[in-house]
């Protein structure tokens, strides 16, 4: 179980615009009748996209009225699930890897470069806000270890200096290319793979 | 080695395109209408002749479990769950079918939504995978626009919706129950069973929830026979299942290969061999993070299938193999997957709450040397009070990677673990120290 807390400095309002208020329309629309709290999570979604990737607690009892369920449950759900950020994250938030495929292909030599470049501890804010990390578990590509994600994308293949690399981007306010950086192509093996062949040449 | 026309997904590595046209030049959603005309009951009787058993981890009989769902519709609707939840350590073959070959996991939905009588389908992705879930839409909507499902879908006079729902990060959300719980709107915590999902799931409907993967190989086995799948593999472990091979390998990949197949095949073949050769190995986890390790003495003869992994104490879980090499430290390998699953425990039931973390807190001592002789022992025993006392199999799946070092590398521990807290006498004791601590014999 992992311990999160709300940010301390909480904004005072949210509501959402007519751009999310569409999008949680057509969520709701998707479970039956009656059934609406099932969109919590989609809506805790919407509601930290369009919060600079962090969710408020205002938004937790806006969203609440929204669905007509208690506060209480809205507040379980954010503080159960590990991507909902209850404070606020850099505009990149990269998360590293560390679980045990990925740390004995050398995830540690990603952190360290994250320690490097952006901040001596997870989860700290870089001061013009744009940048802040985290290490977190198993995020399911382990064939391609080790690997991080920035926002919604993956960044797989790497190592120290790759990583370097892509921070530079990021602090010069780039976004770098997703997918392997051994430039692999997918989860096939690298050199001479054994199946499909035909496919290949085709 | 399977021959390539018998491997089901022949996109595995994006050779071919995703869009429907493609996949429909790969035999997709060309005879769904004749499938589903031959009945429920032959679908099922198919699905039962293959040996088909679920590729989540847990191996159930998919066509029996399909059986359990009423025969009749009552009042309450019924719903078929696909759960695209994959977080287990060392296991990514859902990715690939869900960015890759999500034709086959839509057609998989219909031929089963129509097998257990449901009208809508939940597919349910872990929310790290937003971007091959925005491929699986971009799908869904493909097939919606040809007509493929939705009303009277693909001409079976079947209606069906498909609806992504995504997680939010957690891995208990992969049990089928907290799956359930997690759709409905509450935080990831399994359920009792019984009353099994079968007959009061979500929302309390009679509920059939399969893996992925399952799902994505029902249609190519309808198609060439349940005899034809039944013919790959062995007795009870038939077909052919996607392998992930990471770790301390030369090429790390997925593959998709016959059941039974050697691991060292696996290892030397397709994944290029262990960094350092075979002599480096020290020890495999046959399927995923859950499953004890085997050390490389068995790992000669080894062949993954459920059963003879069984047989080694051991499981094929997810068919995520991850190798590791005598680079490594097996105790800090374990000791972090002991703290997997410490985070990732839903807090529900108190010896999988507190063991976990307790584990974890003992693997990192003993990994640096820190541990007394007797929490060897003791950590065997916090392994054995977690398994089988908690409400899912999470207790099972933390303790038994502990058990699995605690079997085949108590040496180890032993040699590195050489702390005595006895207080002797000819030390400078400390002001404070525990009166049970002091020697008594000197």
């Amino acid at each position: 179980m992992s311990l999160k807390r709300p940010a301390k400095d909480q904004p005072e309002n949210f509501e959402f615009n007519s751009s999310s208020l569409e999008a949680a329309d057509k969520i709701i629309s998707k479970y039956p009748k009656g059934k609406q709290q099932s969109a919590v999570m989609a809506l805790l979604y919407i509601a930290q996209k369009q919060n600079n990737n962090w969710i408020p607690l205002v938004a937790m009892k806006y969203i609440a009225k929204l669905l007509d369920m208690p506060y209480i449950k809205v507040y379980e759900v954010a503080t159960f699930y590990s991507m909902f950020n209850l404070s606020p994250v850099g505009k990149y938030f990269i998360q590293v890897c560390t679980t045990t495929p990925c740390m004995i292909r050398g995830a540690g030599k990603l952190v360290e470069a994250c320690k490097e470049k952006i901040s001596e501890n997870e989860s700290e804010l870089l001061p013009d806000k744009n940048c802040s990390w985290t290490e977190v578990e198993c995020l399911g590509a382990c064939v391609t270890a080790p690997m991080m994600q920035i926002n919604d994308d993956y960044y797989e293949d790497l190592d120290k200096e790759k990583t370097l690399e892509i921070l530079d981007k990021i602090l010069k306010d780039e976004t770098p290319k997703p997918g392997s950086y051994r430039g692999r192509i997918n989860n096939e093996p690298e050199n001479g793979r054994k199946t499909l062949m035909e496919l290949k040449n085709a | 080695m399977l021959k390539d026309q018998d491997r089901i997904f022949q996109n595995l590595y994006n050779d071919l395109g995703v869009d429907l046209t493609s996949a429909q030049n790969r035999g997709d959603w060309i005879n769904t209408k004749e499938i589903t005309e031959k009945g429920r009951d032959w679908i099922i009787s198919e699905i039962k002749d293959s040996q088909l058993r679920g590729r989540g981890g847990a191996g159930f009989p998919t066509g029996l479990k399909w059986s359990f769902a009423p025969k009749e519709v009552g009042s309450r609707p019924h719903y078929l769950v696909i759960n695209g939840d994959e977080s287990e350590p060392g296991t990514c073959k859902d990715r690939d079918i869900l960015r890759f070959e999500p034709h086959k996991l839509i057609e998989g939905c219909l031929i089963a939504s129509y097998a257990i009588q449901a009208h809508v389908c939940y597919i349910y992705i872990r929310g790290e995978y937003f971007v091959d879930g925005q491929k699986l839409q971009a799908a869904i909507d493909e097939a919606y626009e040809k007509k493929l499902i939705g009303k009277n879908a693909a001409g079976t006079g079947w209606d069906l919706d498909i609806y992504i729902h995504y997680g939010a990060g957690a891995y208990i959300c992969g049990e089928e129950t907290a799956l359930l719980e997690s759709i409905e709107g509450n935080k990831g915590q399994p359920r009792l069973k019984p009353p099994f999902p079968a007959l009061i799931g979500l929302y309390g409907c009679p509920t059939i929830i399969n893996n992925v993967e399952t799902i994505a190989v029902v249609p190519t086995i309808l198609r060439r026979g349940g005899k034809w799948f039944a013919s790959l593999g062995r007795e009870k472990n038939t077909g052919t299942k996607i392998f992930c091979i990471s770790g301390n390998v030369n090429n790390p990949c997925n593959v998709e290969e016959e059941m039974n197949i050697p691991l060292k095949e696996l290892i030397e073949v397709h994944a290029g061999g262990v960094i350092g050769g075979w002599d480096n190995l020290q020890a495999v986890i046959p399927g995923g993070s859950s499953m004890p390790l085997i050390p490389k003495e068995k790992c000669e003869t080894l062949t993954m299938d459920f059963d003879s992994l069984v047989a080694e104490k051991s499981g094929l879980g997810t068919a995520g193999v991850v190798v590791i090499n005598k680079d490594q430290d097996i105790i800090k390998c374990m000791a972090r997957i002991a703290r997997f699953y410490k985070h990732e425990s839903c807090g529900q039931c108190t010896p999988c709450r507190e063991g976990s973390g307790w584990m974890w807190r003992m693997l990192e001592r003993m990994a640096k040397g820190e541990a007394s002789k007797d929490e060897i022992e003791m950590l065997g025993d916090v392994t054995k009070q977690i398994e089988g006392h908690t409400i899912c199999a999470f207790g099972e799946g933390s303790s038994w990677p502990v058990q699995g070092l605690l079997r085949h590398f108590k040496d180890e521990i032993k040699k590195r673990n050489n702390f005595d807290p006895i207080v002797k006498e000819t030390q400078n004791i400390p002001y404070l120290v525990d009166q049970h601590l002091l020697d008594k014999n000197a």
